[in-house]
């Protein structure tokens, strides 16, 4: 017997049954499937508001995990974004700056709204980039003017 | 654009954008925000909505008789950045252990805030009042008592944080030497918001802070001044290990089969059926782990007279006194009391019978 | 006082005070039923009173036909509520442990939501034998006070356990407490009212069938 075996595992979930919690959240993200095809309608399933015995986020995660998009960001902290291997169903990981996990969603969406651009971040953007072509314009005006100079 | 703008009146909205903090980023602190809250992931526009237009808040926090446990347990908020964004969007304008100030300096910054933001400041409040003798405790010369009610007159509400302040908690135990009571005991014209616990998860001191600081109101209390988002329903009834409490399977002690199996802790006296709190859903530690899930039973820190509830280990449907000798004794006594009652009955009867004298013809015809 | 000190009074003093009056009454009463004795019967035996008594303690328990044909809503709905209490007020856990802590003996108890089940059933049977009661104009005729208050008590820390169960308009530490506060008022009217058949109905049936044995008829 390895040392970790001998370490009591107070893990409800060993074995393969959806059992407990799992389960019924399965059928309501079915439930929100249905609901996203028919009308439209996103759904986000807060993890962290579930009484969730030792082990069920993982088998949960297990279950639905992993589908063809995967990305990245880096707000605050990373942030991981995976769409499950049910279309329209999406796994989204916060992390702080610590890279402790601070928020696990699941989002019922065609695209989870984090992974869109924002107004406002494009208004910022243009008005980079229109200071950024402003001034590289205006660096190379007095260049080619102390090329004809000389 | 903010330039013209002092800090402090600055909304945390144009806080963040003078950091560099993007939308999105901004989108992922309100989704976060909400899950510490308690709140739907529904709610994420109307916080961010909320949050971009809050202004950051004076707060003053009073430790009175405590341990700083509670403290402790805040500044191991596990989201971290998270609380640093909010904590940089309110005015911690004095508190004992984190300030740098001390002394009269201390005291200075404390009249000054109240002085600056009166009747919009919150007072955070750890620990119990001692209502005996005022100088069991005293801060700067100033008794406990005098600073709350002085401290208490300009603010906008108190949050009491840890059973100590919104209780009495532990110092209010008997045989309670000091005369310990809690906030409410004491303050009863400014809206309070108990935070209790021993200490209270982190994320739910934050989230409470943070539910004023973004909707700059007092959130649905429960009837001993809970908010219902943390404190709605009991640990019992959010508890994983209560389909094993409906099964009748229990650990009778903390090393038999059923402790090993995970199974309900009822048995040894867990105090989650009576126990109001987030333990089960928020967890502590980030979500690790809570007491029960660690298998120990819940010991009801969050409750009132926690401390005198009859025993940790005994459970809820025993009784606290030893009511098997009561009731031998009392059973003793009955029968004795019967037989006795019993006998006179009897001697009345036999009596009754010797007295009885039987009437002849003689007797009537005299 | 708090909730919780009312939880903890009712779980220390207030069960004190019942059990106290609870024991003292019953054996009070029993003890003064024994020591009526009987007059001893000059007839010769023409049977076993002793073992015709110890049948009939337990023949008692079917009802013969014509009784049942007779009254059979009595017999059937007395049944299930009595069933219905047996079953709550010993097979659910943390009762067992009550009675562990008591009698230092335990047993296996049945899942909650049996127990759930099986209250609301006693619950809605002793509401139907009230009803019937008051409407049967021999039965309403032949009941008093005592009736009615036996009725109520137990039938009171019914409700405030399936309330203190599902936690309904109170939070647990008051509703609990309230659930033993009523059970502890069951105990202490017990001994002083007709509940009391609890423990003389098998001493009844015993001089019953007794009496019949020593006569050599059928009990």
């Amino acid at each position: 017997m390895s040392e970790e075996a001998a370490i009591p595992q107070f893990n409800i979930q060993i074995g393969n049954d959806l059992t407990w919690n799992v389960q019924p959240i399965l059928h309501e993200i079915r439930h929100a499937l249905d609901k996203l095809l028919e009308t439209g309608e996103t759904r986000v399933i807060d993890l962290r508001s579930i009484p969730l015995a030792p082990g069920e986020e993982d088998r949960i995660i297990d279950t639905l995990c992993c589908g063809e998009v995967h990305a990245k960001l880096n707000a605050l902290g990373p942030s991981e974004i995976y769409e499950t291997r049910f279309a329209g169903v999406w796994l989204v990981t916060h992390h702080n700056e610590e890279n402790d996990i601070i928020g696990r969603f699941i989002e019922i969406t065609r695209i989870p709204d984090i992974l869109k651009s924002q107004h406002e971040d494009m208004s910022i953007a243009v008005h980079q980039l229109e200071n950024e072509l402003s001034e590289a314009a205006e660096s190379n005006k007095p260049e080619t003017d102390a090329e004809t100079n000389t | 654009m903010t330039k013209d703008l002092s800090r402090k009146d600055r909304t945390l909205g144009e806080t963040l954008r003078s950091q560099g903090v993007s939308r999105r980023s901004f989108l992922k602190f309100c989704a976060a925000t909400a899950s510490m809250m308690a709140l739907p992931p529904s709610m994420i526009p109307t916080i961010a909505n909320a949050l971009e237009k809050a202004r950051r808040p004076s707060v003053i926090w009073l430790s009175f008789q405590e341990c700083t446990g509670c403290t402790e347990s805040l500044t191991r908020a596990h989201t971290a950045s998270v609380e640093s964004l909010i904590f940089d969007s309110i005015s911690l304008d004095y508190h004992h252990t984190l300030q740098a100030a001390a002394g009269h300096a201390a005291e200075a910054a404390r009249e000054a805030a109240m002085e600056e933001n009166h009747g919009k400041y919150l007072v955070v409040v750890d620990g119990s009042i001692p209502n005996g003798n005022n100088g069991y405790s005293t801060i700067a010369g100033i008794s406990n008592y005098d600073m709350l009610i002085e401290t208490a007159k300009g603010a906008a509400a108190i949050v009491t944080v840890g059973t100590c302040a919104a209780f009495g908690g532990i110092p209010h135990a008997k045989p309670n030497p000091t005369g310990a009571v809690s906030v409410s005991d004491i303050i009863k014209d400014k809206p309070i918001i108990n935070v209790p616990g021993c200490p209270p998860i982190p994320v739910v001191i934050t989230g409470v802070l943070t539910h004023f600081l973004t909707f700059g109101t007092i959130p649905d209390l429960d009837n001993l001044g809970r908010p219902k988002t943390f404190f709605g329903q009991s640990i019992h009834d959010r508890c994983y290990r209560r389909p094993f409490y409906d099964k009748g399977l229990f650990a009778e002690t903390f090393d038999d089969e059923g402790a090993r199996q995970g199974w309900c802790l009822y048995k040894l006296g867990c105090k989650g059926p009576t126990t109001y709190n987030a333990c089960a859903t928020t967890k502590w530690n980030g979500g690790v782990s809570f007491p029960i899930e660690a298998g120990h039973p819940c010991i009801g820190c969050s409750e009132p007279n926690f401390w005198d509830g009859g025993g940790f280990y005994k459970a809820i449907s025993i009784p606290t006194e030893n009511i098997t000798k009561t009731t031998m004794y009392a059973a003793a006594a009955g029968v004795a009391a019967g037989v006795a009652i019993g006998a006179t009955g009897r001697m009345k009867k036999s009596a009754a019978g010797k007295a009885h004298q039987k009437v002849t013809i003689d007797d009537l015809e005299k | 006082m708090t909730e919780t000190e009312l939880l903890t009074w009712a779980r220390g003093p207030g069960f004190q005070i019942a059990s106290i009056i609870f024991a003292l009454g019953i054996m009070l009463r029993l003890g003064e039923i024994l020591m009526l004795g009987r007059k001893a019967n000059l007839a010769e035996a023409k049977g076993s009173a002793m073992s015709s008594g110890l049948r009939t303690v337990f023949s008692r328990t079917v009802p013969d036909a014509a009784t049942f044909k007779r009254s059979a809503f009595t017999v059937t709905a007395g049944y299930i509520f009595h069933i219905g209490l047996f079953v709550v007020i010993f097979l659910f856990a943390p009762h067992i442990l009550f009675f562990k802590d008591l009698l230092h003996v335990s047993w296996p108890a049945l899942p909650s939501p049996v127990i759930d089940a099986t209250s609301v059933i006693t619950i809605i049977t002793l509401v139907i034998v009230l009803v019937h009661r008051l409407r049967d104009p021999v039965k309403r005729f032949l009941s008093n006070y005592d009736d009615y208050l036996g009725w109520f008590v137990t039938i009171l820390p019914l409700i405030t356990g399936y309330i203190a169960f599902h936690r309904v308009g109170m939070t647990a530490p008051s509703l609990i407490a309230i659930h033993l506060l009523s059970v502890q008022l069951l105990m202490v009217v017990f001994p002083f009212t007709k509940l009391m058949h609890a423990f003389t109905i098998f001493l009844a049936r015993w001089y019953n069938g007794a009496i019949s044995g020593y006569r050599g008829v059928q009990s």
